[in-house]
């Protein structure tokens, strides 16, 4: 028996209306996907959908109190709120620059967590604009 | 404290966010050197570094980035320029022969003389007052972006227990954000019978977390004297209008507003520019330059873009052109006007200075619709269009036509170009 499922595309703005075709777990055919990742990511999230990460962790001695994180490529959607409770545990300290790995192989994904800006120490915090 | 510096660039940028980053950026390509930019905060940016999510890039970079590492991929570029950054610094007034007063507390204040001006200060969100929500005023009710700046940067959170009035994107967005540090949110309010932010974050952020959105509701009330204590939330008809027997009462502590943000104007206005009824931003051409010679706009003070991609666009585009005026000078030919036809409800740039170029055209439509094709017309004849088989209001839709383009329905009518139409028709016409 055939089945179909409507997916909705989140890798580009397009928000491509996907539909794929399935029998006994196999997939027949993604139709709806203006692109290539359209298709991989209905089979994705047939399978098992994934995400990427974005979250916050503090800074020690940062011009700002937090660093901003993300995985660097997506991991299982049941992993998210581990792999947020993880990094919740997290303290680094500054400077940090764009792109350093923050925490490596999440939850076992294989998948890092980096850094996704540079953030220098507080150089007497000369932050009285902000309000 | 008084500063007896006077400085005289070829350009001033107004605002360090992507739209000034990139407006900078491409003038000191386009061979400008002399180039002040001016922005209020600690750091280069705006909104991007507090926009810690991902969806950043698409189309410029062809990369999917976060808030931060888009703007860190261009503050990283300015860095290699001789673009002066005055940071913490308030641009208090500009006049409309360009003269920049600005206020910072190293300087005291500044006055700047450019031979060109870029404004690009961005837009700010529409706040309780603008919605009308009857009730106390209580502690605990909070722009989406105010929220957003406590979360992600200041580490501060609002609230526990969440109602999201509104369903632009940042509110979406605040919806998984809220989730994933551990508050409750009890569901996305939407006035509208259609969501306010693009499909893929509705999945992302609410069906991923099991958070309801509610089309065709509203907050009614909003309870507590001291703190938010909860609200009446209620069904809406086709006028808007609360039904009264629908409405039920949501214990919640906090009441996030996502309902819509507006180009920030108030120093375009004293400049003199002239702004359109409908953006709420000033008037522009093709080349971003605004009524006011020599004072170009871009980024979501034109309007309100849903992509940080198209700001980047228009930035640069304005960029050249200010870096064109400083270099070159130009004279402007009578304006060309562009309207918006069927289903559009309004586009940028508003007119034309000049035909002999390639011109991108952005504007959004006026209510969803199916199998349509997106047209530029000149006259009746076509100068560009494209099928959609699906529009929708919070998406922008865009058009580049090229100067041969224009030539060529202009051949095709037999005449000069006078307007421009663009408008969205049943895809069978
Ligand atoms: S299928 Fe391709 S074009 Fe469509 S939303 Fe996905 S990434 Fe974008």
């Amino acid at each position: 028996m055939a089945n179909k499922h409507q997916y909705t595309c989140i890798n580009c703005p397009m928000s491509c209306a996907l539909e794929l075709t399935e029998e006994n777990g196999e997939v027949k055919s993604v139709t709806g996907a203006q692109c290539k990742v359209g298709e991989r990511y209905a089979a994705e999230e047939f399978a098992d959908p994934r995400r990427v990460v974005t979250t916050t962790v503090p800074v020690r001695h940062g011009l700002l109190p937090l660093l901003p994180v993300r995985t660097t490529t997506s991991i299982p959607r049941r992993l998210i709120l581990d792999a947020t409770r993880r990094l919740a545990e997290v303290v680094v300290d500054a400077p940090v620059s764009n792109g350093q790995v923050i925490v490596p192989d999440i939850m076992g994904t294989g998948v890092d967590v980096i850094a996704s800006r540079d953030l220098d120490k507080d150089a007497g915090r000369q932050s009285q604009a902000r309000v | 404290m008084i500063s007896k510096k006077k400085r005289t660039p070829q350009l001033a940028v107004i605002g360090g966010g992507p739209a000034g980053l990139g407006a900078a950026l491409a003038a000191s390509k386009a061979g400008i050197d002399d180039i002040v930019m001016i922005e209020r905060d600690i750091e280069l940016g705006g909104i991007l570094p507090q926009c810690i999510h991902d969806g950043f890039g698409s189309k410029v970079f062809k990369e999917v980035l976060t808030g931060p590492q888009y703007a860190q991929r261009y503050i990283d570029e300015i860095a290699r320029t001789n673009v002066e950054v005055l940071l913490n610094t308030m641009v208090l007034e500009l006049a409309s022969n360009r003269t920049i007063t600005a206020v910072n507390s190293a300087e005291g204040m500044i006055t700047i003389e450019p031979k060109a001006v870029v404004l690009a200060m961005g837009c700010r969100e529409r706040s309780r007052h603008q919605v009308f929500i009857p009730g106390y005023r209580p502690a605990g009710v909070i722009t989406a972006g105010a929220a957003q700046r406590d979360i992600n940067i200041e580490g501060l959170m609002p609230g526990r227990k969440i109602v999201i009035l509104g369903s632009g994107d940042i509110g979406l967005i605040m919806a998984r954000r809220f989730t994933l540090e551990g508050a409750q949110v009890e569901g996305v309010y939407e006035i509208m019978d259609h969501p306010g932010g693009l499909p893929r974050n509705i999945v992302q952020c609410c069906y991923d977390y099991d958070i309801p959105l509610l089309l065709s509701h509203t907050v009614t009330f909003i309870h507590g004297k001291k703190r938010v204590e909860g609200v009446t939330v209620a069904h809406v008809d086709a006028d808007l209008k609360a039904v009264k027997d629908t409405e039920c009462f949501i214990d919640c502590d906090t009441l996030v507003l996502s309902v819509g943000l507006i180009p920030e104007n108030e120093i375009s206005k004293h400049a003199g520019v002239t702004l359109d009824p409908v953006t709420a931003g000033p008037i522009v051409d093709e080349r971003m330059e605004t009524t006011v010679d020599g004072i170009f706009a871009c980024g979501n003070v034109v309007n309100v873009f849903d992509l940080v991609d198209y700001v980047t666009r228009t930035s640069e585009v304005a960029g050249r052109g200010a870096a064109e005026y400083v270099l070159a000078g130009r004279k402007r030919e009578a304006p060309v006007r562009v309207l918006p036809g069927r289903n559009v409800k309004y586009v940028v740039p508003q007119f034309v200075s000049d035909l002999g170029r390639d011109i991108d055209f952005y504007f959004r439509v006026e209510h969803p619709e199916r199998a349509v094709t997106a047209r530029v017309l000149a006259g009746t004849s076509p100068v560009k269009s494209k099928k959609h088989k699906m529009v929708h209001p919070p998406e922008m839709l865009t058009a580049t036509a090229t100067a041969a383009d224009i030539a060529e329905a202009a051949k095709a009518e037999g005449r000069q170009v006078d307007s421009l139409l663009v408008e969205v028709v049943d895809s069978g016409k």
